[in-house]
């Protein structure tokens, strides 16, 4: 079979993603009342969902509680926990608090740069993960500490780095093989 | 006797897998119980059927599990208490659950129980050095409840301060507020009861109260521990300050971050307006109060009170002048009274008790207590509340143990990257709101980030001016390009390009900051720089005049060497070298390959026997 022809039936198997997509927008726009306050709510809502901020939520938000797009965007790209660009599926994050620091962890951060070739607020190319360095996880008795897929791993080292990145990946290569 | 078994679910202690022990703890439970014919009610409805089914049975499994909030000795998780025998397990995994279920009745398990220096084995917190020198206000109730049963806070005198405050006048609460002496907890330490003061008299409504829960400070997390522990604690304080000022709506600001502070506050919420307490009738009275949780969008600067209003107003983080107070506009022009967390956690114990008996402890200016997050290279890291003015040495010698490996003290962070690093000749100031202020470094919200002489302090002030450089919201440009300035040179000495005018420089750029920044991040920003050149210049001087890092930290100006007199081959080093460098054969005197050696110290820190020696950057070895 062509590719074309995989793609034809690829598209024709499932509904248009972009519908799909729009419908789990309103979804989720409907459970807040259509006034500015909850936009940033909404928008956290969006990046749990979809991995970041699409331009087309933008806009829906836009012309449901009436305030312009850019007003919007300056809000998607003021808080860190917001994001324009897709992220990884699996989201690295480094804490690099203060106690975090003094124990060790820029090594992470150099390992996870030897493994991957990300630096933080990056994503391998082949969207698999992303590196975010975040400030402080309140964890500092288990310093350095890294959240993988929202589990935590205390006293982490540069070779428990390893294992846990190898994890992910044979865990979505089986998921993929079934 | 009936028990409760209490297992801590901070933050830390799920981390270290105490869920996974919680319910162990009830599946040894419930097969013991089973044997006893008594079925799996026991362990595997909800607490009240246990607690029912536990007192019907009448036997010796007449005990229940319970999660609750952070023990503070975290350190040690997970933790597991047992009262009322007041046994402490530490280090529990579920494999022990059995061991301990079985014990109930019997002598504690031994290996569990914390042992002191001298290797005796300590069965209460009481005797625990960790504990016994705390002074514990604000939680109080944290690791004795599970914070998602209101019953569990109300059995311990909960929403008493609430209902003592529905029949005083607002001036009244307000006034012992005042006489109580309570500062924000937040950092800045403004009189709580003027603020409530102000707020009360504008005739201007509605008005609003606000908690902050937007703790950004890094080695911080009080308030993240208190939203955890104790959610209606907050939820009291909140609504008596909505009483004294006369608002019927509050909102609680909590970091994004914090997932399950947020599902606690949100719980207590809710069930608190199930049991009548909040809601359009206060506890059956005529007043009203509606409260609200906003997730917070992951930025520093919305601790600071006309940012956060901003974000919750649902708009960008930014500050805004204060030429006129958010006590009298704040969230949509209106009054709004914002207190932190832990100012409010201090609320219900100071109106049941007096502001009078709160005045009791602590200094001349700052009553009460403070809760500290003690972390770094501390040997006990955690979370402690001691009365206001006891000191650093106090702190970090007998309540934290003193330094990992017992090595050299050199320094203090106090009040995250508004604070300061304070030297050992230091360590016998009081902690207060004042002393530290004088001192250039400040108390902050609480976090304590303890280092050895491993630690370098041009680095810590890079590190802390990096990330405000990342978190500045860029609105004025003194912090703007001030902390950009500032890590552009701090970055240059630790990779050897200093140069002799350059504190000098930052000095100037400190200064302007100080006087010209918008908001007190700003103002506040240069202190970890101004504190490390004030007490640790001839640190900045060895980097910039002979090119060396003194505590062997910074990598471009360290290599590494392993002394082969001291070395005894163990190879823990090898296994452990990020970059290879390290060779050699067992039993033997190891080597380090200056040429792949990426100078990050992981040796120095394994080594036992301190064979790994940090040199100046070209040695040759």
């Amino acid at each position: 079979m062509t590719e074309i022809e995989n793609r034809a039936k690829a598209s024709a198997a499932v509904p248009q993603p972009d519908t799909v997509r729009m419908m789990e927008m309103q979804a989720l726009l409907d459970r807040y009342p259509p006034d500015p306050r909850f936009a940033l709510a909404v928008m956290q809502d969006m990046q749990r969902q979809f991995n970041y901020v699409p331009r087309e939520g933008l806009l829906a938000l836009s012309s449901r509680i009436g305030r312009s797009e850019a007003q919007l965007y300056s809000m998607a790209t003021f808080y860190k926990a917001l994001s324009i660009k897709p992220k990884g599926r699996h989201i690295i994050k480094l804490c690099d608090g203060t106690a975090c620091h003094i124990r060790g962890s820029a090594h992470l951060v150099a390992a996870v740069e030897r493994l991957l070739g990300i630096k933080p607020e990056e994503t391998t190319t082949d969207g698999m993960f992303s590196l975010e360095l975040v400030n402080c996880l309140g964890s500092c008795a288990l310093a350095p500490v890294m959240v993988v897929d929202g589990r935590y791993y205390g006293k982490v080292s540069a070779d428990q780095l390893r294992g846990i990145l190898d994890e992910c990946r044979a865990g979505e290569e089986e998921r993929a093989a079934l | 006797m009936t028990r409760t078994i209490f297992v801590c679910c901070g933050t830390g202690c799920i981390a270290n897998g105490s869920l996974a022990v919680a319910d162990a703890l009830r599946a040894a439970l419930d097969e013991t119980a089973t044997a006893y014919g008594q079925g799996k009610a026991a362990a595997t409805a909800g607490q009240a059927e246990r607690r029912e089914a536990a007192a019907t049975a009448g036997i010796q499994v007449e005990a229940l599990v319970k999660q609750t909030g952070c023990n503070g000795f975290c350190e040690n998780g997970p933790i597991v208490k047992i009262m009322p025998d007041d046994i402490s397990y530490y280090k529990v995994k579920p494999q022990d659950a059995a061991e301990i279920i079985d014990s109930l009745d019997k002598a504690p398990v031994e290996r569990l129980l914390y042992k002191d220096r001298d290797g005796r084995s300590l069965r209460s917190q009481k005797e625990n050095p960790f504990y016994a020198q705390q002074m514990k206000i604000v939680l109080r109730n944290i690791g004795e409840i599970d914070p998602a049963e209101i019953d569990d806070y109300l059995a311990r005198g909960g929403y008493a301060a609430l209902k003592k405050a529905l029949a005083m006048q607002p001036a009244e609460i307000i006034a012992e507020v005042e006489k109580s002496g309570l500062r924000g907890r937040g950092g800045a330490g403004f009189p709580t009861g003027s603020k409530w003061r102000i707020a009360a008299s504008y005739d201007d409504f509605p008005k609003y109260v606000v908690m902050n829960g937007d703790e950004g400070d890094p080695g911080a997390f009080m308030d993240r521990s208190i939203l955890e522990g104790d959610p209606h604690c907050v939820l009291e304080g909140l609504a008596i300050c909505a009483l004294a000022v006369g608002a019927e709506q509050g909102f609680f600001y909590i970091r994004d971050e914090y997932g399950l502070a947020l599902h606690q506050v949100q719980k207590a919420i809710a069930d608190a307006g199930k049991a009548g307490i909040l809601g359009n009738a206060i506890m059956g009275s005529e007043k009203k109060l509606h409260l609200e949780v906003v997730r917070g969008g992951g930025a520093f600067v919305c601790g600071e009170s006309t940012a956060l209003m901003a974000s919750i107003e649902g708009r960008p983080g930014e500050p805004r002048a204060k030429y006129i107070r958010s006590v009298q506009r704040g969230l949509w022009d209106k009054p709004t009274v914002l207190n932190n967390v832990e100012t409010l956690a201090n609320i219900p114990f100071l109106i049941l008790e007096g502001g009078a008996k709160f005045a009791e402890k602590g200094t001349a200016n700052s009553k009460g207590t403070k809760v500290f997050a003690l972390v770094g290279k501390v040997k006990r890291t955690g979370l402690i509340e001691v009365p206001m003015g006891v000191s650093l040495r106090h702190l970090i010698f007998d309540i934290g143990g003193g330094l990992l490996s017992d090595r050299p003290f050199k320094a203090v962070q106090t009040g995250g990257p508004s604070g300061g690093c304070i030297p050992a000749e230091l360590l016998d100031l009081p902690v207060d709101f004042d002393t530290l202020t004088e001192k250039g470094a400040m108390m902050g919200s609480g976090g304590m980030i303890v280092m050895d002489d491993r630690d370098c302090m041009v680095e810590m002030a890079r590190y802390y001016v990096n990330f405000l450089c990342g978190e500045s919201c860029g609105k004025c440009t003194p912090c703007r390009e001030g902390l950009r300035q500032l890590r552009n040179i701090l970055t240059d000495i630790t990779e050897g390009r200093g140069e002799p005018e350059d504190l000098q420089l930052m000095e100037e750029i400190c200064d302007t900051m100080r006087d010209a920044s918008l908001c007190a991040l700003g103002k506040s920003a240069p202190n970890p720089v101004m504190t490390t050149l004030r007490y640790f210049r001839e640190e900045y001087e060895s980097h910039i005049r002979d090119k060396t890092c003194p505590a062997g930290h910074c990598p471009k100006l360290t290599a590494f060497r392993i002394d082969t007199d001291k070395c005894t081959g163990c190879g823990r080093c090898a296994g452990a070298c990020p970059g290879g460098a390290i060779s050699g054969a067992i039993k033997s005197p190891y080597r380090i390959d200056g040429s792949k050696c990426l100078a990050c110290g992981v040796c120095r820190d394994l080594c036992r026997f301190e064979a790994a020696i940090a040199e100046k950057a070209g040695y040759e070895a």
